[in-house]
């Protein structure tokens, strides 16, 4: 049974919609990066995963959860869905532990001390174990989202999203967060990706998703996807990586 | 009786001037409960009520403190409600800092950028945990600032209920130079204590706001 399965669905603003009959089908384990032009709907699409927006038709399966239109219950569903953001969303006023611990604590009702040693594994798979007190401000944006992907896998999830995460990075820091990606990949978790790396879409996804206008242009095997792009769209899209 | 103005005059002062902290701190807390409700359902509430709360708002801050004070003390004891000075000085105050109060954590708590809600959406927190553990508390450091600010406004503003007879500082001051005819003497002393009152007020409400830089949101 796929991990997440998405069921031709529409978001629509007036009569312009911006996802447009979206089917798409994730298994566990599997690692898809979802490429294409800004506007296309990626980021879009990721979002109404976790209902973050609202879906106007279709429905999405998703561990054992569906999301169908004017779905409002979500939270036992994002118990199990990690979400990072381009902007990492650090909560500021919290230091680094205290961002990895809340949602556990408050959420699932774990105690404080088995919530801590979950913080210190997590920071430790995200190699930041010695910035367990700092505050975010205190750490650089490659720190900062990697603090954001421990905070995620504290719940615990069996899908992580993963939006634009290194799109306000330099080079070097946009490194070492695909580092920490690249080795939750082979650590088995399924995975979603909006990204704009193409070599680290092809490198790590097993499965590259092209949108192009609010829908599904072309998908496959990453490899055979970037070797032989069989659509004009994607292979314009793809022509300045290949060089 | 006509008696000089000396140090022997300064306990009456000092008596009103506690009055005038009563009162505005008894004016603080309520206006302090009622500004975080309404703030809280100004930004949450469904769009009745967020609208109800902004006619009260705009309404009450477009209407002189005095009338609202005549209107809880005259008005009210009109229509067979009648409540002591300090009732009714408390009640039209804190009906009219709540229309100010509402209005500057309503910004504060608006200024917290989206992207904080949609994170701690995503870690499946619920409303009032949204609230409780990620919003209310950057929002309240960018309050601090401008409540202390304000509470200088509340402190100054409880100088109308004078006008009903409360016995605060300016009553006092009104009193006192009734018997001794030295107003400048007597009104100078008044103005230093609410400057003794009010300027570590501001002081700390600048330190607040400039020095001490909340951790901002990335």
């Amino acid at each position: 049974m796929p991990a997440v399965q998405l069921n031709n669905i529409k978001k629509c603003y007036g009569a312009l919609c911006v996802l447009d009959g979206i089917n798409l089908s994730v298994e566990p384990r599997d690692v898809v990066a979802v490429i294409g032009q800004s506007g296309s709907g990626k980021s879009t699409m990721l979002r109404c995963i976790n209902g973050l927006e609202q879906i106007q038709g279709g429905s999405i399966d998703i561990v054992g959860h569906r999301i169908e239109p004017g779905t409002h219950s979500l939270r036992s569903l994002r118990k199990e869905v990690g979400m990072v953001f381009q902007s990492y969303n650090l909560f500021p006023h919290l230091n680094v532990a205290e961002n990895i611990m809340l949602a556990p604590r408050v959420v699932k009702n774990v105690p404080k001390q088995e919530a801590w040693e979950t913080a210190q594994m997590v920071l430790k798979q995200v190699g930041l174990a010695d910035k367990v007190g700092a505050y975010p401000d205190e750490l650089s944006g490659g720190q900062q989202q990697r603090v954001a992907i421990a905070r995620s896998l504290a719940m615990k999830p069996k899908v992580m999203l993963f939006d634009e995460v290194t799109s306000a990075l330099d080079p070097q820091l946009t490194g070492e967060v695909l580092k920490t990606i690249a080795e939750l990949a082979a650590a088995g978790m399924t995975m979603i990706l909006v990204t704009h790396e193409m070599g680290f879409a092809r490198q790590v996804a097993n499965r590259t998703v092209f949108m192009y206008k609010g829908q599904i242009w072309e998908e496959g095997r990453s490899e055979d996807l970037f070797a032989a792009p069989k659509t004009p769209e994607l292979r314009s899209f793809i022509a300045p990586n290949l060089k | 009786m006509i008696q000089s103005f000396g140090f022997s005059s300064l306990p009456i002062l000092l008596h009103g001037a506690l009055w005038t902290l009563i009162l505005s701190a008894s004016t603080f807390v309520a206006a302090g409960i009622f500004s975080l409700i309404f703030a809280l359902l100004r930004v949450l509430g469904p769009r009745p009520v967020r609208l109800l709360i902004a006619g009260y708002i705009e309404l009450v801050q477009a209407t002189p403190l005095l009338i609202l004070l005549f209107l809880a003390y005259y008005g009210l004891s009109f229509l067979g409600y009648y409540f002591p000075p300090l009732a009714a000085a408390v009640i039209s105050l804190t009906l009219y800092a709540t229309a100010f109060l509402a209005d500057i954590w309503r910004g504060c708590i608006e200024a917290i950028p989206k992207q904080q809600w949609e994170a701690a959406d995503a870690l499946a927190m619920s409303t009032p945990q949204k609230l409780r553990y990620v919003i209310l508390p950057q929002a309240f450091r960018i309050s601090l600032g401008p409540t202390v600010g304000f509470l200088v406004q509340i402190v100054k503003n409880t100088s109308v209920t004078a006008l009903i007879s409360f016995v605060e500082l300016t009553r006092a001051g009104q009193l006192l130079n009734n018997m001794t005819f030295q107003p400048f003497e007597v009104f100078l002393t008044v103005a230093a204590m609410y400057f003794i009152i009010c300027y570590p007020l501001s002081y700390y409400s600048e330190y607040l706001q400039g020095g001490k830089r909340a951790r901002s949101s990335t």
